[in-house]
């Protein structure tokens, strides 16, 4: 154990080493004690200046912390030996490693101790260490409020003037209330060092603790009628804060600051800095005191804010600032950028605002890089309450574009989107695509969305805003984001045929372009977006504009180069595709190569595309005949600013498939990446049975594989059906036409068109197919209710859930989401099947619930293998809105039900809400239910309670 | 009011570090690395300006040294630059043409200087005298000290 007493671990010759020898150990005790006296007697630790020169020795870090460690270590042994003579050093280089980076800690009680300490020395250093390592999130902190209590009392200056400034730099909230009434005391001392000192406590203070601003109110007064500038900058500080902080201290000093008014006041100070003689002492390159002359300018914005009264009063003294200022350096810019700012704040003078936005004009011509950029940064500020003075200074913003300063051309293109307007649109693009193609990464999204959108809002003519468009996707390439890409689509879509085919043909062009199709693949997607949409037009519709056309194999073989490139990401070959078997039914001869491409997919890596290969291939074979009408051109999407028209549009719908979903989705999907991941085969796909298929079951996740399953099963039952049936659809008009279904409600009634063109003896089917389509919607992005209020039906509510989750696709979707007469399907669709015989579903008999003031509430059940799936849906045809619609349903507690999320919570007159149960048996056992219906009518609740059987029979789940 | 003041070489080497806020250390020390290399990786011809989380930065380079200073939104970013030069101003006089040395190896002078120009993040006195003369006095008192100190060690006092 203590091997010093083992032979084997001495240092001396075994005959020496005894255990015990009292010389040799004398003779150890008194050299120890001698040395330890020693250093008592003659400590010289080494100076801060030698440390310093060691550690910059130093060649590596290695080295450096080896200086430092030992340093540090020798530094902690003198605190705890309480070294009072050398300390001071000590602490000197403590901060001196605490500026390298090492921890510091461990002088924090040291700093304390020095700043008790009578010498001014010690205190210099121990506040000085105090700032440094002591702020308000160190525990010690509040001791420090003691010292400086009694230093603030002292009757040397610099004692007082050192306390003052480490409360002002650390004061805590609690200092701040400790120490407040002492700054108070020392804001009214005749000695000037320690008045302007306290002031600016005064103003730390207020900003830790803003209650204690009314002990400060008193000893404000004097301080704007002193001569002293260090007096009367922190006096305009203290007092700025206070009226920055309360509207109530605003109004005190508008009304009685000591012997005069506080405008009059500055102002007076303000004229005798300029118009007083050359001091040498505050001039600052032929400029006085241009500190104070800011803050007084700040202070003067602070009261002429929405001050009709004090503005008048400045604006005589702001318009001579901005006159009289000497402008060659940036001292005098100074002046003129924070008076700028004050005109513009407070309510001045016509003349005086041109003044002051020519002032900025003039800074964008200034040779200092910093001077343009505060113009454009205040410019920007104040491009909203004055467009037309800043509009004057157009040209010299683009310039700015072409600044090799960041900073600048950022603020220059923001700047430039805040003045495009109806008059200078053209001009203004033609720049900003210069700077657009010439930009950096960082700026090439932010600038081609803003382009987008300045065209939206201020394109001449269509023909040119689909040229912009064009420009700009392929200026940005790659960096284009995905609303560019969706805002493209709508616009050719509802563009007029010729328009159309020229945009068209543009596209073609541009993929014509090298490298066009791997740097530019936003550009590639909108293009064979088109391409496919406009095939016929685009090969054999009128060709006005004289473009050269491709052969059909000519086009193939492009679609084939990048439906194979590597370089070509998935989301483009994705459009590709779909583009493809739209060309399918628009060529005219090469329609087998199509075939042979699409079915080449079929066993694509990409699950993705793999299943669209697959599906597409479908439709070349046994159900050919589905093709061309599940291809055919999707309707024009409007834009929603302009998407009130209801029933004007309805009889455009009447010729199309599933796109009107389609599309409305891909727009939504494109914009926004979380639905896409959810909603990705139901995006760019055509087939809409199979893809609606795909994306249930993304989004509703393992829960409702099953389900998705069993619709599977359904949609292939009636696919087979109809293949035997052999009875060709050629159009979905004449399946309308024979349901009789109501064409007044236009989004409704495509989805209808191709559920019924597939089938038309399960009405069961297809609820249980809406009814997947709902929780598409909902378990993709959890739609709130309240936001799509008057929709009833599933559809809508997948639809206005995508809306929802979507953000901002108030554009995308005008003729579904949240439209009141948008239709609601299921309330279409009911009753259109319950007066239909033809539509009776067999195994699926409609069940009333309750029939009650209008109130119509009906129960499909749709029995399936392993649960039975009931549909509920509520109609309202009273003339009442009813809210807070609850339903709530109880089995036996032989059968368990699962209730899933309702369309909606409000029903207005006509509105539908619907509601999917699945009840799942584990006995043989007849279901009954019982439900109770909650709502509110007129702000009075009401309940219902009614009784349902008649259900089919179940069979057990776990057979 | 100005949050912090950073004085580093363009080494990256921390030079000088005032606090106005308080932030924990690992805060100061990150603030402090992200604005270095920011800063270092700026090109001359940029401007003096950066947007940086919600306050504006405002440097500039003398000779080796840069000077950085973190300023409120509504803060004057010219003044600050004024600011900065007055410091700059201040440390060549007391110095009598500073270099980066002086600041290294007097790193105390330069915040007794700082403390002299402003308090709490704003400025407290525009006159370069007032400034220097306030600093002369306290290096007076402490020579007085460190006078008496010795007479008194070798037993005169």
């Amino acid at each position: 154990m203590y091997p010093y007493y083992e032979q084997d671990w001495s240092v001396l010759p075994p005959e020496n080493n005894r255990r015990f020898n009292p010389a040799f150990n004398m003779a150890t005790i008194r050299q120890a004690f001698t040395e330890a006296v020693e250093r008592v007697r003659m400590p010289t630790p080494t100076r801060l200046r030698d440390l310093i020169r060691q550690i910059r020795a130093a060649r590596t870090a290695a080295e450096e912390r080896a200086v430092v460690n030992k340093e540090c270590a020798y530094i902690r042994s003198t605190f705890r030996e309480e070294d009072s003579v050398w300390r001071c050093r000590n602490i000197a280089k403590l901060l001196y490693i605490h500026m390298l980076g090492y921890p510091a800690h461990f002088g924090q009680l040291e700093c304390l101790k020095l700043t008790a300490s009578t010498r001014f020395t010690d205190k210099r250093i121990g506040y000085l260490g105090a700032m440094l390592l002591l702020d308000e999130r160190q525990d010690v902190h509040l001791l420090i409020t003691n010292c400086l209590k009694n230093d603030l009392n002292s009757s040397t200056q610099f004692v007082v003037g050192l306390a003052l400034c480490t409360l002002g730099a650390i004061a805590s909230p609690e200092m701040a209330r400790d120490l407040a009434s002492e700054v108070e005391r020392l804001m009214k001392s005749p000695n000037t060092y320690i008045r302007k000192k306290a002031t600016l406590c005064a103003f730390r203070v207020i900003r830790r603790v803003p209650e204690l601003m009314e002990i400060f109110l008193p000893a404000t007064r004097s301080l704007l009628s002193e001569k002293n500038h260090g007096i009367l900058i922190t006096g305009v500080t203290l007092i700025t804060e206070m009226c920055e902080n309360s509207s109530d201290t605003l109004m005190h000093f508008k009304k009685d600051s000591g012997n005069r008014e506080i405008v009059p006041n500055l102002v007076r100070i303000l004229k005798n800095l300029i118009l007083g003689g050359y001091s040498p002492e505050h001039d600052v390159s032929g400029v006085s005191d241009p500190f104070l002359q800011v803050k007084i300018l700040r202070l003067l914005r602070i009261l002429g804010h929405n001050d009709p009264d004090a503005s008048e009063a400045m604006n005589d003294i702001l318009a001579q600032v901005a006159t009289n200022t000497e402008t060659s350096k940036n001292v005098g810019n100074t002046i003129l950028y924070e008076t700028v700012l004050s005109i513009m704040d407070i309510r001045s003078e016509g003349g005086l605002r041109v003044l002051a936005v020519n002032i900025l004009g003039r800074f964008l011509l200034n040779s200092d890089k910093n001077i343009r950029y505060v113009a454009l940064n205040t410019l920007l500020r104040t491009v909203h309450a004055d467009t037309s003075a800043v509009q004057r200074h157009r040209t010299t913003i683009l310039e700015c574009l072409k600044d090799p300063d960041v900073s600048i051309r950022r603020r220059a293109m923001e700047l430039s989107f805040a003045l495009i307007n109806a008059q200078n649109i053209r001009t203004m693009t033609k720049e900003l695509l210069l700077f657009l193609e010439k930009a950096d990464a960082e700026f090439k999204a932010q600038c081609s969305s803003g382009m987008i959108l300045a065209a939206e809002r201020y394109s001449p003519n269509s023909r040119w805003h689909l040229d912009t468009q064009l420009s700009v996707l392929i200026a940005a390439g790659n960096y284009v984001r995905d609303d560019v890409v969706s805002s493209t689509i709508q616009l050719v879509s509802s563009s007029p045929v010729p328009e159309q085919t020229y945009i068209t043909n543009r596209f073609w062009e541009s993929l014509q372009v090298p490298n066009h199709c791997e740097d530019k693949q936003p550009l590639l997607q909108v293009a064979v977006w088109a391409i496919g949409e406009y095939g016929d037009l685009f090969m054999y519709g009128a060709n006005e504009d004289e473009f050269e056309r491709p052969t059909e194999s000519d086009l193939i073989a492009v679609y084939h180069k990048f439906l194979t490139s590597a370089q070509v990401s998935t989301t483009s070959k994705q459009y590709a595709l779909v583009s493809l078997a739209k060309l399918s039914t628009r060529l005219q001869q090469c329609v087998e190569e199509i075939q042979a491409l699409i079915t080449s997919f079929g066993s694509h890596l990409n699950v993705d595309l793999q299943q669209r290969g697959v599906e597409f291939t479908q439709l070349f074979g046994s159900y050919k005949h589905l093709r061309p009408p599940l291809l055919e051109k999707m309707p024009a999407m409007q834009i929603s600013r302009i998407s009130s028209q209801n029933g004007e549009s309805g009889g455009s719908f009447d010729d199309n498939s599933p796109d009107v979903i389609e599309n409305g989705i891909e727009i939504g999907n494109s914009t926004h990446p979380i639905i896409e991941s959810n909603m990705n085969t139901m995006g760019d796909n055509t087939n809409i049975l199979l893809d609606l298929l795909g994306s249930t079951d993304l989004s509703t996740g393992a829960n409702d594989l099953a389900m998705a399953t069993d619709l599977s099963n359904a949609v292939h039952k009636k696919n087979t059906r109809n293949a035997n049936n052999d009875e060709p659809v050629s159009n979905n008009q004449d399946l309308l036409d024979l349901l009789d279904l109501d064409m007044s409600a236009p989004t409704a009634t495509p989805v209808m068109g191709v559920n019924l063109a597939t089938d038309h003896s399960s009405a069961a089917n297809m609820n249980n197919m809406l009814g997947g389509l709902d929780l598409g919607g909902f378990g993709g992005i959890n739609p709130m209710p309240n936001n799509i209020p008057t929709n009833g039906n599933d559809l809508t509510s997948m639809l206005g859930g995508l809306n929802i989750g979507g953000g901002a696709p108030s554009h995308v979707m005008p003729p579904i989401g949240g439209d009141v007469n948008s239709g609601s399907l299921l309330g279409e669709l009911n009753p259109t099947t319950a007066s239909n015989n033809v539509t009776m579903p067999p195994q699926g008999p409609k069940l009333t619930a309750l029939d009650k003031n209008g109130l119509l509430v009906q129960l499909v059940p749709v029995p399936g293998s392993d649960c039975m799936k009931i549909f509920m849906t509520t109609t309202n045809s009273s003339d009442n809105t009813l809210e807070q619609y609850l339903l709530q349903a109880a089995v036996q507690k032989s059968f368990k039900l699962q209730m899933l999320t309702p369309s909606g919570s409000v029903l207005p007159p006509g509105g539908v809400i619907t509601q999917e149960m699945r009840v799942v048996a584990t006995s043989n056992a007849v279901l009954r239910m019982r439900l109770r219906i909650q709502y509110t009518l007129d702000g009075q609740q009401l309940v219902e309670q009614t009784e349902v059987s008649g259900f089919p029979e179940q069979q057990p789940s776990h057979e | 009011m100005m949050l912090f003041m950073l004085l580093f070489s363009r080494q990256g080497k921390l030079r000088l570090q005032k606090w106005y806020m308080a932030y924990p250390d690992k805060t100061k020390k990150k603030i402090t690395r992200e604005l270095v290399t920011t800063i270092l990786a700026r090109k001359p011809k940029m401007c003096s300006f950066l947007e940086w989380k919600d306050c504006k930065i405002v440097y500039k380079r003398y000779a080796s040294l840069y000077f950085c200073c973190a300023i409120e939104q509504n803060d004057n970013e010219l003044l600050t630059l004024e600011i900065i030069h007055r410091y700059v101003e201040l440390l060549d006089k007391y110095f009598g043409s500073v270099c980066e040395l002086d600041i290294i190896f007097n790193f105390e002078k330069a915040y007794f200087i700082l403390d002299e120009l402003l308090i709490g993040g704003e400025i407290q006195e525009t006159s370069k005298k007032n400034v220097l003369k306030a600093i002369a006095s306290q290096d007076l008192l402490q020579e007085d000290e460190a006078v008496e100190g010795t007479l008194r060690d070798i037993g005169l006092l």
